[in-house]
């Protein structure tokens, strides 16, 4: 199994990303299952969502504690909410942001991680220029694929479309292949080799 | 069709395979995605030959429901926690009318002080009204339960409520697959109503009962509750014959058989119990679990066959009957009552008001009945320290103010101090 742990902001699409990250995933023939961890929720609220997928039926209803992978949509959050507590020692770090690990001063959680684990993506910077608004949901699942490669890009291609059919569908999509793309490159230049999570 | 849905969306699509002809609901918080999701079939002609029908309160949605039904309409409403509890009196009255009203109860807990997560407090609320409760344990069961439900309310003329933790279930997006039109209709005729409002022949529904029939009219419900025993079994077979699928029921059984410990528990809960078990199997414990489905009727007899083996019997339920314990398990106990050799019974309280119901804590417990049992029930995860410090603190003083408020502020305290420790 392998949990993932998205961390945003009311009103970032953090629910929204690990739903369509579960549908991305059932497009592969796998289980998968997503829910946000419950609250009032607010515009500007931190807002923690889960996705866990599998190849057997998951009947585990906890929140994930121990995450195989990280989406951090708002950078800001480091200060206010404990954002890496049970990351697993292989685990991967995507984090929403312009600046390097080191700028964000987080570089030793980064480090901590295998090479090719972690990477930060301009997802809202991305997402302005496509989708016109900063909402780095699409664009974060774009750089999921790319990092993990635990689901193609085509699906998650899919995933965006089922959720916003159309226009909004299509410009996201175009958000989240630029991310995709990103990530590539970053992991290419940083040559690093095989880091493909498993289930 | 398989689909990667959300749990009240997927309901809602189940709901609408049953063709009900009139729903009722007050569209706000408690409620769930369930009759919104129903509202866009209804408005976009997916769903039709039926009225939905925007209420100004839960007490007219079920009220509503009622009128319907009598006259003969297959009638759907959902609610949850406080919406339920402003319905209560029509509750009662669907019941004491035996009308097949089939409700959805997204179940949460109930205030005060305030909370709008998930535990069982509404559906034990309302335990005795006289319907029949069902409880789901994943999205695919809420839908299945679904469509037997109004088979079953219909065949026996009683109310259904199905209950699907609200959350969990219902804002889960998961595996769920939709069963077809023409196998939802082959399952489930057209309601074939036994008491009707109808002009063309008049008659009245719901008499005023002196004390000369009140406890024979309570008799047949209560024994038309017994029927619906061997109805439930019943219908899920059918179920499973035609869908090809194991939802519904009284009880299902989990690894019990040689299993020295049972693990009781009613819902979303039993996948993590299951996956604890699984663990716990690994390491050499002889352990299972009964998922109670049926919670009224209560499955005495069922029950006492899956659990008469067992030495230890731990139920692990989301509610509390103040001053008593765990509902669930004083029913439990009653089914083992007069067992010759009854396992020894630990109750267990756990999930209230949202709190996540974690394999770690589960582990321990499950392990703790066995080797070193408690007296009376055992809140799961209980903060001791904060509540040994309310306990004291409030006894110093007459006026000590609200509780909640008085707990909040500890907490609150605490965290500053351990923010405060980790800068240092």
């Amino acid at each position: 199994m392998f949990e993932v742990r998205v961390h945003g902001r009311g009103g970032q699409g953090v629910v929204t990303a690990a739903e369509m990250l579960s549908v991305a995933a059932f497009q592969e023939g796998r289980h998968a299952q997503a829910f946000p961890s419950f609250g009032s929720e607010r515009t500007g609220a931190p807002v923690v969502a889960f996705c866990r997928i599998a190849d057997r039926e998951i009947r585990l209803r906890e929140p994930v504690t121990e995450p195989d992978c990280l989406i951090v949509q708002d950078p800001t959050l480091f200060k206010v909410v404990d954002v890496f507590a049970g990351l697993k020692p292989k685990g991967f770090l995507i984090v929403n942001s312009h600046k390097s690990f080191a700028e964000l001063e987080i570089e030793e959680v980064a480090r901590r991680l295998p090479p090719g684990h972690a990477v930060t993506v301009p997802a809202s910077d991305i997402a302005k220029r496509h989708v016109g608004r900063p909402l780095p949901n699409a664009a974060l699942l774009g750089a999921f694929a790319a990092l993990t490669e635990l689901v193609r890009f085509d699906s998650v291609r899919h995933a965006i479309e089922e959720a916003f059919p159309g226009r909004i569908g299509a410009v996201n999509i175009a958000a989240a292949e630029e991310a995709h793309v990103h990530v590539v490159a970053t992991e290419h230049a940083a040559g690093v080799g095989d880091h493909a999570a498993t289930l | 069709m398989l689909k990667q849905i959300e749990g009240s969306k997927a309901m809602a699509e189940g709901i609408a395979l049953c063709r009900p002809e009139v729903i009722c609901a007050y569209p706000i918080t408690p409620q769930t995605h369930i009759v919104e999701g129903l509202g866009d079939l209804v408005k976009d002609g997916s769903l039709t030959n039926c009225e939905f029908i925007n209420v100004e309160s839960e007490f007219a949605a079920l009220s509503v429901a009622i009128g319907a039904s009598a006259a003969g309409a297959r009638a759907y409403t959902a609610t949850a926690s406080q919406g339920l509890l402003f319905m209560m009196e029509a509750v009662y009255n669907a019941a004491g009318l035996g009308l097949p009203i089939v409700m959805t109860l997204g179940n949460r807990a109930i205030g005060a002080p305030i909370n709008i997560w998930n535990d069982h407090s509404d559906a034990m609320a309302v335990r005795d009204a006289g319907w029949l409760q069902l409880f789901a344990e994943t999205n695919q069961e809420a839908v299945d339960l679904h469509i037997q439900a109004f088979r079953i309310a219909e065949e026996l003329s009683m109310p259904v409520m199905v209950n699907v933790d609200g959350f969990i279930l219902t804002h889960a997006v998961e595996r769920v697959d939709i069963p077809d039109q023409d196998n939802v209709d082959a399952f489930l005729p057209s309601y074939e109503p036994v008491q009707v409002l109808d002009p063309d022949e008049p008659a009245s529904i719901g008499a005023m009962v002196g004390p000369e029939a009140f406890t024979e009219v309570k008799y047949l419900a209560h024994y038309k509750q017994t029927q619906a025993l061997r109805l439930i079994t019943k219908v899920a077979g059918e179920y499973r014959t035609r869908f090809g699928r194991d939802s519904g029921g009284l009880v299902r059984t989990y690894r019990t058989q040689d299993a020295e410990t049972i693990v009781v528990a009613m819902g979303s809960v039993c996948g993590t119990i299951k996956d604890t078990i699984d663990e716990m199997r690994d390491e050499g414990y002889p352990i299972g679990l009964v998922t109670i489905v049926s919670y009224r009727p209560f499955p005495s007899a069922a029950l006492r066959n899956a659990l008469a083996g067992a030495k230890d019997i731990v139920v692990v339920e989301k509610a509390i009957s103040v001053g008593m314990g765990g509902p669930l398990a004083i029913d439990v106990d009653e089914a083992l009552r007069n067992l010759p050799h009854a396992p020894q019974l630990h109750s267990a309280v756990a999930g209230l008001g949202g709190r996540p119901i974690l394999k770690a804590s589960l582990h321990r417990l499950f392990r703790e009945a066995v080797v070193q049992p408690w007296e009376g029930t055992q809140f799961l995860d209980l903060n001791v320290r904060v509540v040994g410090r309310e306990i004291h603190r409030s006894a110093k003083t007459r006026r000590s103010g609200p509780t909640a408020e008085a707990l909040l502020r500890q907490l609150a305290a605490e965290e500053r101090d351990s923010a405060e420790k980790g800068r240092l």
